[in-house]
């Protein structure tokens, strides 16, 4: 099985215009930046939250706090994998208590991400909402999920698969469409 | 007695659609027989792992899921009450059942075999066996035996290697680091599995150690307690032990070897307990690690037990998050493909491909 590029679905600055997009969103939905927090998931929701932060630090000229989650120990496919996957550290430095989170992650697809994300944040505490933002929405949900921020929307067969790469991990920024063949 | 380490064998990265960890770079475990047979990159790769542990420490609610249905057999044929709950405690974190075997109650009093009982134990199906023995290379020689992952908690006079990752993990979050170090030893080093642990263990970090204690107690042959080319010696009295020392291991004096006429408790007590003032020969800030259960005014004074530089109630915390990385680790491994079946009882490990 081979995987082929099949098109460029974002150049840089597209992602850069999406992410300033979501940013102003983000803030004008909920009335301001007071309270707000951002949750990266690992590995690529952790650059986009960085960024998110620093836009809607040039928009109010405030802190946004941004954790770190990673969901590895709450996956539900652990007893499936041959392996178990390397686990990464969490950094989540403030109270989720009565914040109103945002969740960041690169592509939603099946959900199941989404899904153990919420528990880990629910082990940390009680936070007042949690909302999502994703880059990219490519369909298929598995799981009764769906973001409240999305940067693109894009049709997707099964084969096919989404990758975000972004400066910070893949010293390269585009998202592109590749495919599965035999 | 502890085989070495298997040759690593590099396998395949597979890319999930979702949150594929792309250069995740993993070891895979069969056993944790010894700290021996482990190299440093091993080592560094277990205490990485132990980090997201400490930090389930710290949450409101520490319970996880993630080995929900799996059930890790406690089989402690030899008296112990730290380590064991220490394993429940990993155990139960992340959310497996444990079955407990103590020695009082076992049918090894009625005198059954070794491999009988353990193989009972394992006809219940848990995934994990967790051994305590007082013969050296017992849980070795379990190992060979069953499918089923095994963790040494103590073999003998052997090895006890989840005390030695658990001190390494306290020294390296004390002190930044733990390579190079100068590391004393005092008390029972020949009867201690701990010592023969923590000496395998920081050796491969190129630490140099001084033991010290009653001359019955010091190994004769010291070049066979460490790795190779390990610079362990022989120190006379404290003074000399402590100089320049940065971790100081204080070793359960074992009461019953008191009665060994040679040695009467008060000069232990003189000779080699470790007091505030033998403490300022040491570095400023040195470590004092114990692996309990500590007897305050014989091997170390209660001022010394109870202050700053001493790392004995975080080693307490670090060894449940240690223990909890490995039953993670090797919980996650599949039964044994039969191929390779000649290597079962190693430490065996793969790197996948970096992709």
């Amino acid at each position: 099985m081979r995987v082929v590029e099949k098109s460029q679905l974002m150049s840089a600055t597209e992602i850069d215009r999406t992410l300033q997009r979501l940013a102003h969103e983000i803030v004008e939905k909920s009335g301001g930046t007071k309270n707000l927090a951002l949750i990266g998931v690992r590995r690529r929701g952790v650059p986009l939250s960085q960024r998110i932060a620093q836009a809607m630090r040039e928009i109010d000229g405030v802190e946004v706090p941004v954790g770190t989650l990673d969901i590895t120990l709450y996956r539900d496919d652990l007893s499936k994998v041959a392996a178990h996957p390397v686990l990464q550290s969490s950094d989540i430095v403030f109270s989720v208590d009565d914040k109103d989170l945002i969740l960041v992650d690169d592509v939603l697809y099946t959900g199941r991400t989404v899904r153990a994300a919420m528990n880990a944040l629910f082990d940390l505490g009680r936070p007042r909402s949690v909302r999502l933002c994703v880059l990219i929405d490519r369909g298929h949900r598995q799981m009764p999920i769906e973001a409240s921020f999305v940067g693109r929307m894009v049709q997707t067969s099964d084969t096919e698969i989404i990758e975000v790469r972004l400066r910070e991990v893949d010293q390269e920024e585009r998202v592109v469409l590749v495919d599965r063949v035999e | 007695m502890n085989p070495a380490a298997a040759a690593p064998v590099r396998q395949g990265g597979t890319n999930t659609a979702e949150n594929s960890p792309r250069d995740g770079l993993t070891y895979r475990f069969r056993n944790l027989l010894g700290m021996e047979p482990l190299t440093a990159e091993q080592i560094v790769f277990l205490l990485d792992q132990s980090k997201p542990m400490q930090e389930i420490q710290r949450h409101p609610l520490k319970k996880l899921a993630t080995l929900r249905g799996k059930s890790v057999a406690l089989a402690f044929f030899e008296p112990s009450t730290r380590t064991r709950i220490s394993f429940a405690t990993a155990a139960s974190r992340l959310g497996a059942d444990s079955m407990n075997l103590q020695a009082e109650s076992s049918s090894l009093k009625k005198g059954e075999s070794l491999l009988d009982t353990v193989h009972t134990l394992d006809a219940m199906k848990p995934d994990c066996i967790v051994m305590r023995h007082s013969s050296s290379g017992a849980a070795d020689f379990v190992a060979r035996h069953l499918e089923i992952p095994v963790i040494n908690a103590g073999d003998g006079t052997h090895e006890h290697p989840t005390q030695g990752l658990l001190d390494a993990l306290t020294v390296r979050d004390r002190l930044g680091k733990m390579d190079g170090l100068n590391v004393t030893i005092l008390g029972d080093i020949q009867h201690s599995r701990v010592a023969r642990s923590d000496i395998h263990l920081l050796g491969k970090f190129g630490c140099r150690f001084k033991l010290c204690g009653p001359a019955m107690w010091l190994p004769r042959e010291l070049e066979q307690i460490g790795p190779p080319g390990c610079s362990i010696r022989r120190a006379s009295c404290m003074e000399e032990a402590l100089v320049d020392a940065d971790v100081i291991i204080v070793l359960r004096v074992q009461q019953e070897r008191m009665n060994e006429p040679a040695l009467p408790m008060d000069e232990y007590v003189m000779l080699y307990q470790l007091t505030e003032e033998r403490l300022k020969m040491a570095r400023p800030g040195a470590l004092v690690l114990h692996p309990g259960p500590m007897i305050r005014g014989l091997e170390i004074d209660p001022s010394v037990a109870d202050g700053p530089q001493s790392c004995v109630l975080e080693q307490v915390t670090n060894g449940v998050a240690v223990r909890m990385a490995l039953l993670y680790l090797l919980m996650g491994t599949p039964p044994e493909e039969p191929n390779v079946s000649d290597a079962a009882h190693e430490n065996r490990f793969y790197r996948p491909n970096v992709s």
